[in-house]
């Protein structure tokens, strides 16, 4: 396995007599999505302090690249933080600045770029994050979720190699709770950046991490990816992971990854003794990017949302749909092969309107907004996994609509 | 023994307290020094010095000319009756600007600035400190002290000897209103007398003076509330503590300092 890029080894701190992490090891890789998820007050926040060198371990060690940043020299700690970028939980933006000033801080102090280009980056990132005629505005003067997006601007503004998120997400509407995730998914894609994201949004943070690790009294409990966390047989990890998870998907108000995925065993089940036949059909939307690119992350995520709201119209009470990922949905249908589940794509097909779910973004004439059918019917010898797997691999375009 | 054990608690907790009040002295002590060092690093950070010679200077002139103002006016009346005992009120532009020039400008000077300047800048660090800003500015790789300290160091050692000179200024004139023209004093004969007993080295004393209390003022008042966290108290609480502490420990250091550097200067 490749070297991690963080490595925590036995890492330990405590305030008084309060331990907070007691022996923590866990490793970061580059280029990854690490969630580290855990109950409030378990020392999530001060496990990511460590990482950027705001708290020194009183026992064991954090190593970057393999090596301890007690051996580094000055100038190597400093060359170190300028790759990292940091969005704390309360948002720390300055109270005395605009947020334009707050955003172009980083870029102002640390850079000698023209002022042009410094407003270009700032006016960039701010209408990506969707932040519109604040730019005198005061952060007291904005609303707790701007401040959050504010924060985030600020951090992603020097393109920095390795990003470290506190609770990115608290306090946002659900809109622009995905619109962040599917965002930090986006630029890490693009940028190919390290993020750590602590977060208690479960399953939503599973969506767009490669690795979750659990703290819990200050011990990591599980590091793994997100599939294993969700199959984990460790007690305090499932009755954590279900004690969090809504029977809702918080954005599209259909069922959850979770009880989707139980609502599929269950058909398994039936179709094992009773001989009843089931079908799935997994939605993909796709270009989802482009229009992020085009008209900012809330708009996607509306999209999103208009277009599970109509899958949801469309079933019959006895089908369940449910988000399968952050662009994903999927429809299970009992009773039903695979020729009829091709039916019930036909009309879901003629009875949407693509238009009617981006009318309001007159911005994106010619944009083609399509999604993907992979239909899979269930035999009594198939398993969960090739199914899913089978209905990945037979994606077809089921419709498309060029505004 | 009973005794014994006290007396010797006494002992050990005063020389606990004297270890801690000089370990802090030199934290404070390196405090300035990093402050004043990171000042001259480039490139200068004009504009913020800019802002708080503003908000040191130019917004404490109205209340350093009322304060001003008032203590000439006192100081005049004082005289006055003091003088007029032994029939010497000539003197008296003499006594009013000696007594400003060399002590009431730069002591009342630096705690008027204290008051009104100096907690606002144990607040607004303390609140930066406790809402994890100077920690957001630790992550983005620029030095808190020099981007919160180093401006207001480089604008207290502007600003303060401005306005002792300014408080002198008015002082005097203050002194003028109600020596000449409440009681009568000749105005030609006052501002002869302040001419002539005023001394280069009366002037020098009183900048270096307000060079001191602004060093001593600034240091404390930034250090108080840079280092909020350290407190038993959290929160707003804790700014409130470093408030309180940095008006009182300021204004206190402030008569300490001039009693020494008076006894030095005479």
């Amino acid at each position: 396995m490749n070297l991690p890029l963080i490595q925590f080894k036995d890492a330990a701190k405590h305030f008084g007599h309060n331990f907070v992490l007691d022996g923590v090891n866990l490793s970061i890789f580059k280029g990854e999505i690490t969630a580290i998820i855990g109950k409030s007050g378990t020392g999530k926040s001060v496990l990511l302090k460590h990482i950027i060198g705001l708290f020194e371990p009183d026992a064991g060690d954090v190593l970057y690249e393999g090596k301890s940043l007690r051996d580094m020299s000055s100038n190597e700690k400093r060359a170190l933080k300028r790759k990292f970028s940091y969005m704390f939980q309360d948002s720390a933006l300055f109270d005395f600045l605009t947020v334009y000033e707050n955003i172009a801080l980083p870029l102002n102090e640390r850079t000698s770029l023209p002022e042009a280009e410094i407003q270009r980056r700032v006016r960039d990132k701010m209408h990506q994050l969707d932040l519109h005629k604040i730019d005198d505005k005061y952060p007291s003067q904005i609303s707790g979720g701007m401040k959050k997006r504010v924060a985030l601007a600020r951090a992603l503004v020097t393109d920095p190699e390795i990003v470290l998120f506190d609770e990115p997400t608290t306090g946002l509407d659900p809109i622009r709770k995905n619109a962040v995730h599917s965002m930090i998914s986006d630029y890490q894609k693009r940028f190919g950046f390290t993020a750590v994201i602590v977060s208690h949004e479960i399953p939503d943070v599973f969506f767009i991490s490669q690795r979750i690790a659990m703290l819990d009294n200050g011990k990591i409990l599980f590091e793994g990816i997100p599939d294993d966390i969700q199959r984990a047989s460790d007690p305090a990890v499932k009755n954590f992971i279900q004690g969090l998870e809504s029977p809702h998907d918080d954005l599209t108000g259909i069922a959850s990854q979770a009880s989707g995925q139980r609502r599929l065993k269950q058909e398994m089940n039936r179709l094992q003794r009773h001989k009843i036949p089931f079908s799935i059909i997994l939605l993909s939307v796709e270009k989802l990017e482009d229009l992020d690119r085009i008209a900012g992350h809330m708009a996607s995520q509306t999209v999103f949302k208009s277009f599970a709201n109509h899958v949801k119209q469309n079933i019959y009470i006895t089908d369940t749909c449910f988000r399968y990922d952050m662009n994903k949905i999927m429809v299970v249908l009992p009773d039903t092969d695979a020729n009829q589940a091709e039916m019930f794509c036909q009309k879901l097909s003629r009875n949407l309107d693509g238009n009617l779910l981006i009318e309001e973004h007159e911005s994106l004439h010619g944009f083609c907004f399509s999604v993907n059918a992979g239909i899979a019917q269930a035999r009594e010898d198939s398993r969960l996994e090739s199914l899913l797997g089978e209905a990945e691999d037979t994606q077809n375009i089921f419709y498309e609509c060029r505004l | 023994m009973a005794q014994l054990v006290t007396s010797k608690n006494f002992v050990s907790s005063l020389g606990n307290h004297t270890i801690n009040m000089v370990l802090e002295l030199g934290r404070i002590a390196l405090f300035f020094i990093k402050g004043f060092v990171l000042i001259f690093y480039m490139p200068l950070q004009i504009l913020k010095i800019k802002q708080q010679i503003y908000f040191i200077g130019m917004k404490s002139l109205f209340v350093i000319c009322l304060t001003g103002a008032f203590t000439g006016m006192v100081l005049g009346i004082q005289g006055y009756y003091v003088l007029v005992k032994y029939g010497s009120t000539g003197a008296l532009g003499s006594a009013v600007a000696l007594t400003l020039v060399r002590e009431m400008g730069p002591v009342l000077t630096a705690i008027m600035v204290v008051a009104r300047a100096g907690s606002a800048m144990a607040a607004e660090i303390g609140i930066m400190r406790i809402s994890e800003q100077i920690d957001a500015l630790e992550t983005m790789d620029i030095n808190p002290i020099r981007f919160l300290v180093s401006p207001r160091i480089a604008a207290a050692l502007i600003s303060f000897p401005l306005l002792t000179a300014l408080f002198d200024v008015v002082g005097i004139f203050g002194g003028y209103m109600t020596g000449s023209v409440l009681l009568g004093i000749n105005p030609g004969l006052y501002f002869s007398r302040v001419e002539s007993s005023v001394d280069m080295s009366d002037v020098t004393g009183g900048f270096i003076k307000s060079i001191v209390f602004a060093i001593v003022v600034v240091t404390i008042c930034c250090y108080q509330g840079y280092f909020t966290h350290t407190r038993a108290e959290f929160g707003a609480k804790g700014v409130s503590l470093s408030t309180t502490s940095a008006v009182v420990l300021s204004c206190v250091l402030i008569l300490i300092t001039d009693y020494v550097l008076t006894s030095f200067l005479l």
